[in-house]
């Protein structure tokens, strides 16, 4: 029993501290996960970081699932999930309920004018990011290190997603069987 | 709220699918969330779009799960929020639990990496297109301190590397500021 709740208050800490998104997480989750409780070793956490950028959904929930998973079981699994998406549960329900109550009034409505720049602004930084990713690898964004194929990949997805407003997953999907059948073929 | 009578069904099935295919960090899921809910559904404007990616990105938490706490509750008070949380946990809950049964083999396979290489090219394309139509929506205010905040909070972001909660707090100030004064100066003129 004690490990369950060693588990739900593990991560719901992390999910309590982890503010602006995945990269911030991943110290706190170390922090829990690897010094304070040993649930997993170094090598363990950089493999589940690995795995995290491979498959989908946040880094939190899936190293909530992963630790679970290995200290106790599906149960285990769910259990920290639980806890880490608890803080968020209760501290967005407020903040929503309070969006949908005050957003007429006239300062509410000039912080959000102004949060809104902001907001893409943020997309587009992280976008940048993905982009260099994407387009260079792991390495320095340098002229040889442009991986071409992914280019034409990224070239294609987005001008098709311009013109033709395609289904986003849609196109994911194409540039992931795209990725597959070039890099294989050279 | 909306005029659907059962959205609880199409949430819980719409957050499962977009949180199956947010890869790549929690951002991706709103231009996914954009073209569902507000090009496709109808349930939500592009403004509160905006407002509520700016909502998820100030709380503490993944932000995929807090976007999708907001668009849940947004559609469907309370209930909806639980839906959409659940339709959004459960991807990365299954895969993750099955794959941590064979993880060295997952990570060291070569298919699944050249997916993966395509499939970054892809995201980035996603993410692309949505920053594209969003900026423009900036833009087409035609006012001035929108577009340069925005330019601005792009510098500071990917140059400075300034903490996003601080870029978000001072521009909702500036923000709350410029509507303070605008009200001062309407006030002073029918005076």
């Amino acid at each position: 029993m004690t490990i369950y709740l060693e588990l739900l208050w593990s991560f719901f800490q992390i999910g309590l501290f982890s503010i602006g998104g995945g990269y911030a997480a991943m110290p706190l989750i170390q922090h829990q996960v690897v010094d304070l409780h040993g649930w997993l070793n170094m090598t363990q956490f950089a493999d589940i970081v690995t795995i995290s950028q491979m498959t989908p959904g946040p880094i939190a929930i899936n190293s909530a699932t992963f630790v679970g998973t290995r200290v106790a079981g599906l149960p285990g699994a769910i259990v920290a999930t639980v806890g880490c998406v608890l803080p968020s549960c209760i501290i967005v329900l407020f903040l929503a309920f309070l969006y949908e109550r005050y957003r007429g009034l006239g300062v509410v409505q000039g912080i959000l004018a102004g949060l809104r720049p902001a907001v893409v602004a943020l997309i587009a930084s992280a976008g940048l990011s993905l982009l260099a990713l994407a387009l260079c690898g792991e390495g320095s964004v340098s002229v040889e290190n442009i991986q071409w194929l992914s280019v034409a990949i990224f070239a294609v997805g987005f001008v098709i997603l311009r013109k033709w407003k395609l289904d986003p997953i849609l196109v994911m999907v194409a540039s992931g069987v795209a990725g597959l059948v070039l890099y294989s073929l050279v | 709220m909306n005029a659907e009578k059962k959205p609880y069904r199409t949430l819980f099935l719409s957050t499962f699918q977009l949180s199956a295919f947010t890869f790549g960090g929690g951002y991706v899921i709103v231009p996914l969330m954009r073209k569902k809910f507000v090009e496709q559904l109808h349930w939500i404007e592009e403004q509160e779009m905006l407002d509520l990616t700016a909502l998820s990105q100030s709380a503490p938490g993944p932000i995929a799960v807090n976007a999708s706490l907001l668009v849940g509750y947004h559609v469907a008070g309370i209930p909806g929020a639980l839906i959409t949380v659940l339709g959004t946990v459960l991807p990365p809950l299954i895969i993750i639990s099955v794959i941590s049964v064979f993880y060295a083999a997952f990570r060291d396979n070569p298919i699944v990496s050249l997916v993966m290489l395509g499939m970054q090219a892809g995201v980035a394309a996603v993410i692309c297109d949505v920053v594209v139509t969003m900026a423009k929506g900036v833009l087409s205010q035609k006012r001035i301190i929108p577009a340069v905040m925005m330019v601005l909070a792009f510098l500071a972001a990917v140059f400075l590397d300034i903490n996003l909660v601080i870029i978000l707090l001072v521009c909702g100030c500036v923000g709350a500021a410029e509507t303070i004064w605008r009200d001062k100066h309407q006030k002073e003129e029918q005076a």
